[in-house]
């Protein structure tokens, strides 16, 4: 037996902790790798589901939300085109396609409303289909708020204009401030609004304070949360953005029109 | 049991509590508290890793070279915490987002380096592995209190059921929002210590130094 403290001692048990180190590590991860894309994926099916309002906010059984999944067809949509692409968006559905410049364009600062720097090519979008029919459709947005990006889906009924649902699944914004983005009471506003007004251009605004319901754009306004300014224009302008023509603008439109 | 194991047990909850008194992994203690669910899994999971790192040391602490000895510890430690990492993810997916680079963060977390370096390589590793259960019953012991008291107050519930109905969802109780933010459980920790060596006079820190009294005031009204 070497002496533990003598070079080659040293070496050679700073070799054997590393081994097996490096085993327990890989045997961990290579195990548990296909049951945690598992949850990845039941994850981002439960945040379009809730998007949606097709579960409710306490729903976590696995089982029901793949059942109720089921009524959920992916899709994609080259938003240069706003047409349906069958190209998958570049480094899966993730955020992986607006780090990678041939799968994204760089904003101008006048385009960059949301502060996203770059948006990809190629979104995936989720439409609800009943019997052949759309019922809802349940796009991924994102943008900057006080703290930093908030990533999360916009649910429009199938006139593609009346919101059927928002929701945040991700984001840095103050607990108890701009944290309320997440508050049921406050996104329950959202549904019924309409963000699109008779001539088509988008028409929908986060305001400070409480929208008065006797005003002829009490449709098109949702209340501010209080305490959080920043956060709720950034809310705004990123609903904004991807309504516009940078975002789902000219797909939405094709698909009133069924061109899409 | 005997007095001794209950004593290395034991011992960290109240008497040496690697936060109030050896004032260790305040880091962690301040990020996670904000709501009981997260804090939980956080305090069994340090709990986990200090008890596993501190049994591991110990079994090879005769073998490890003296002049990698930190490394070794850390090497350990680094995997454990991994793994715990992994499996949060694949079976408490949501709580794992929450806790995000919090796990990872147990890696730095100076109550299990501290309890390796000082306790396990010297003890046995049934000893060791106690002592790594106890002080993490004593983290666990001040991140609990901290999250009863942050998310009671700060958000009107625990455990996400709502106990004090807030303003916001039409109730009559006005949210503390300082309480949600990491600042808050500094004041509560410095509170917390306050109250521990109120009751335990013993932790009281002897003053390294005495100030002296001011020179350039005049010295009649020194005297006086």
């Amino acid at each position: 037996m070497v002496n533990k403290d003598s070079v080659k001692g040293t070496l050679l048990v700073a070799v054997i902790m590393c081994l097996v180190c490096s085993v327990v590590v890989s045997t961990a991860a290579v195990m548990l790798k296909p049951k945690q894309e598992a949850n990845a994926l039941l994850d981002m099916k439960k945040n379009v589901l809730l998007a949606g309002g097709l579960i409710d906010a306490d729903q976590s059984n696995a089982k029901a939300i793949e059942q109720a999944f089921e009524a959920v067809t992916i899709k994609y949509v080259d938003l240069r085109t706003g047409k349906f692409t069958d190209e998958a968006p570049a480094g899966g559905s993730g955020r992986a396609a607006a780090k990678i410049p041939s799968a994204s364009e760089k904003l101008s600062a006048e385009e960059d409303t949301a502060k996203i720097i770059r948006r990809e090519n190629t979104k995936e979008v989720y439409l609800v289909e009943k019997d052949g029919q759309l019922q809802r459709i349940v796009l991924p947005v994102r943008g900057y708020g006080l703290w930093g990006q908030l990533y999360g889906f916009l649910a429009l009924e199938s006139d593609l204009t009346t919101v059927a649902g928002l929701g945040f699944y991700e984001h840095k914004e103050t607990p108890g401030l701009g944290g309320e983005v997440d508050n049921p009471r406050w996104k329950s506003q959202w549904a019924g609004k309409e963000v699109f007004d008779a001539d088509g251009s988008v028409d929908i605004s986060v305001i400070k304070g409480s929208v008065d319901p006797s005003s002829a754009k009490a449709k098109h306004q949702v209340d501010g949360l209080s305490g959080a300014t920043l956060t709720s224009k950034g809310v705004n302008n990123l609903i904004n953005f991807w309504l516009g023509s940078q975002g789902y603008g000219p797909f939405l439109k094709n698909l009133k029109a069924g061109e899409a | 049991m005997s007095k001794k194991l209950k004593d290395t047990l034991l011992e960290p909850v109240f008497n040496n509590n690697p936060i109030a008194l050896q004032i260790l992994g305040i880091c962690s203690a301040l990020a996670v508290t904000s709501s009981l669910q997260v804090t939980l899994v956080m305090c069994i999971a340090l709990t986990l890793v200090t008890a596993f790192s501190n049994m591991s040391v110990s079994l090879i602490r005769k073998q490890i070279p003296n002049s990698i000895r930190i490394i070794v510890q850390m090497t350990v430690i680094a995997s454990l915490v991994i793994v715990v990492d992994q499996i949060l993810k694949a079976y408490a997916f949501d709580i794992s987002k929450k806790l995000s680079v919090f796990v990872g963060l147990i890696i730095t977390n100076c109550i299990v380096m501290g309890r390796a370096e000082a306790f396990a390589m010297k003890h046995g590793p049934k000893d060791s592995f106690l002592d790594g259960i106890g002080n993490g019953l004593g983290y666990s012991f001040i991140l609990i209190c901290l999250a009863v008291i942050r998310e009671l107050f700060g958000a009107g519930k625990l455990f996400g059921f709502e106990i004090l109905s807030t303003v916001n969802n039409g109730g009559w109780y006005l949210p503390n929002g300082l309480l949600l933010l990491p600042p808050s459980a500094f004041f509560l920790i410095g509170l917390i210590i306050w109250a521990i060596r109120t009751w335990k006079p013993a932790q009281v820190e002897e003053q390294e130094f005495t100030i002296a009294p001011n020179s350039k005031m005049p010295v009649a009204q020194q005297e006086a």
